[in-house]
């Protein structure tokens, strides 16, 4: 029986019929790690600990910044500079003092990720990159662990329940590889720092997130198992995928612990030089964008001269000397065909490691000119 | 024979509006067709669902079939 004073914090939840008392014992006894305490995690987290879920770990080694209130709006400019996962635990925990938040300043990682999965039921995937949504599927997948997902781009939204335990009618549970078995390779897709977020859409979908985990933990409903849901805000049409197993998923997916320590989610998302490779209209997009070096790694005497766009010209033998003069967040190198710029870009990752993406234009400038000419 | 498209995300940015393939007998032609006339399609990781269903192997589409091409988000 649950007292009188959390009989009235859930009050209006508890006379629901499908839901009731034994639906607020579920919450209350539930164990849900929210990973990312960002856009989807923020409405996320707040519906959850309003509804009484007992103990909820956040994960997120991000400060708040200025550029995060017009959708995370969990935070106010008195949280900037400071943790996410320290700011909304202490946020919830004055929203809802009667359940139990832990706070995991951390990135998550291989090393990390198994085990502070084992301590709970149900894992939130509110992230922001590729790599960390690889892993935590992989490892969700090797604990038998529920997996709500959630992802936004621009003005859409995409919801889904992966790897449900147990699941019902004899089907195989699917994961995020049945639907995307590899990450996508960079310049494929947009993220949101660079293609922007309608600042309610992450509201929306973060909520969706919370919902279908308050549906998984009491059992009511029907939560979007072997579906995909995409939302879209502009026009508010709503698609649901149905998605089943592939047998090839599983050889993509580490086979036991000590496998999936030894996966390198960042190298699978992004780093390979190979994949760094941009076209030239790609390439002139980025000019366009802005917050890019370009890097003419050729020695000083090499024609064509290059006068259609800003660039730096440090030929490639004194490139790891000069990388002082390299200020942007995105670097692309350059040369005569292709083929210095991609040692130029391998010098350079090297040297910024994760601090800077780097990239090598395919076919170098003698393409380049080429498509000019013919566009 | 035209098929019903249905696109998210960069796929519906790179084209601007709604888009329409005739005389395909298959995804795989549908999806040739598409590539011809947008060639940043190919630049693009996308899954393909034939009538809600994700397909990974070519399917043979009828005249009432929707097709969604749909790319992965990363933003959070």
């Amino acid at each position: 029986m649950i007292d009188q004073n959390l009989y009235e914090r859930y009050h209006r939840q508890i006379i629901l019929p499908e839901f009731g008392e034994v639906g607020q014992q579920k919450l209350l006894k539930a164990k849900v790690l929210v990973i990312g305490a960002g856009g989807l995690g923020c409405p996320a987290l707040q519906y959850l600990a309003a509804a009484g879920v007992g103990t909820i770990g956040i994960v997120d080694d991000d400060v708040v910044a200025l550029n995060n209130l017009h959708r995370q709006v969990l935070y106010s400019v008195n949280d900037i500079g400071l943790s996410k996962a320290e700011r909304a635990t202490h946020i919830l925990q004055q929203l809802n003092p009667d359940i139990n938040i832990i706070s995991y300043n951390e990135r998550l990682e291989n090393q990390n990720a198994l085990m502070l999965f084992e301590e709970f039921d149900i894992i939130i995937d509110g992230t922001d990159n590729f790599s960390t949504r690889y892993m935590i599927n992989d490892a969700c997948v090797l604990l038998n662990k529920p997996l709500v997902y959630g992802a936004i781009s621009q003005f859409e939204g995409q919801v889904s329940v992966f790897n449900p335990q147990p699941l019902k009618g004899g089907n195989e549970a699917v994961n995020y590889r049945d639907l995307f078995p590899d990450p996508p390779k960079e310049g494929e897709v947009l993220n949101c720092a660079e293609a922007g977020v309608l600042g309610v859409l992450p509201g929306i979908i973060g909520t969706m997130m919370a919902n279908e985990t308050i549906k998984l933990i009491t059992g009511i409903g029907e939560p979007l198992v072997n579906q995909l849901l995409t939302y879209n805000a502009l026009n508010n049409q709503v698609y649901l995928l149905n998605l089943s197993a592939r047998t090839e998923t599983r050889s993509l997916i580490p086979k036991d612990e000590k496998a999936f320590l030894q996966m390198n989610y960042v190298w699978l998302c992004s780093s390979p030089v190979q994949q760094s490779e941009i076209d030239p209209d790609i390439f002139n997009d980025m000019i366009a964008k802005g917050n890019v070096d370009v890097i003419d790694v050729r020695e000083p005497h090499e024609m064509p001269a290059v006068n259609e766009f800003k660039h730096l010209k440090i030929p490639l033998a004194q490139l790891a000397d000069n990388n002082s003069l390299i200020k942007s967040e995105n670097v692309i190198a350059f040369c005569q065909s292709g083929k210095r710029s991609i040692q130029a870009a391998k010098i350079l990752s090297g040297i910024f490691g994760d601090s800077k993406k780097i990239y090598s234009l395919r076919g170098g400038i003698i393409e380049w000119k080429k498509q000019k000419q013919t566009v | 024979m035209s098929v019903k498209i249905i696109l998210f995300g960069k796929l519906a940015e790179i084209v601007g509006g709604s888009v329409s393939v005739d005389n395909v007998a298959d995804t795989d032609s549908l999806i040739n067709a598409l590539h011809n006339d947008y060639p940043e399609f190919a630049k693009t990781k996308y899954v393909i669902a034939v009538d809600k269903q994700v397909i990974k192997e070519n399917t043979v589409l009828n005249n009432k079939s929707t097709v969604a091409l749909l790319p992965p988000f990363s933003g959070g």
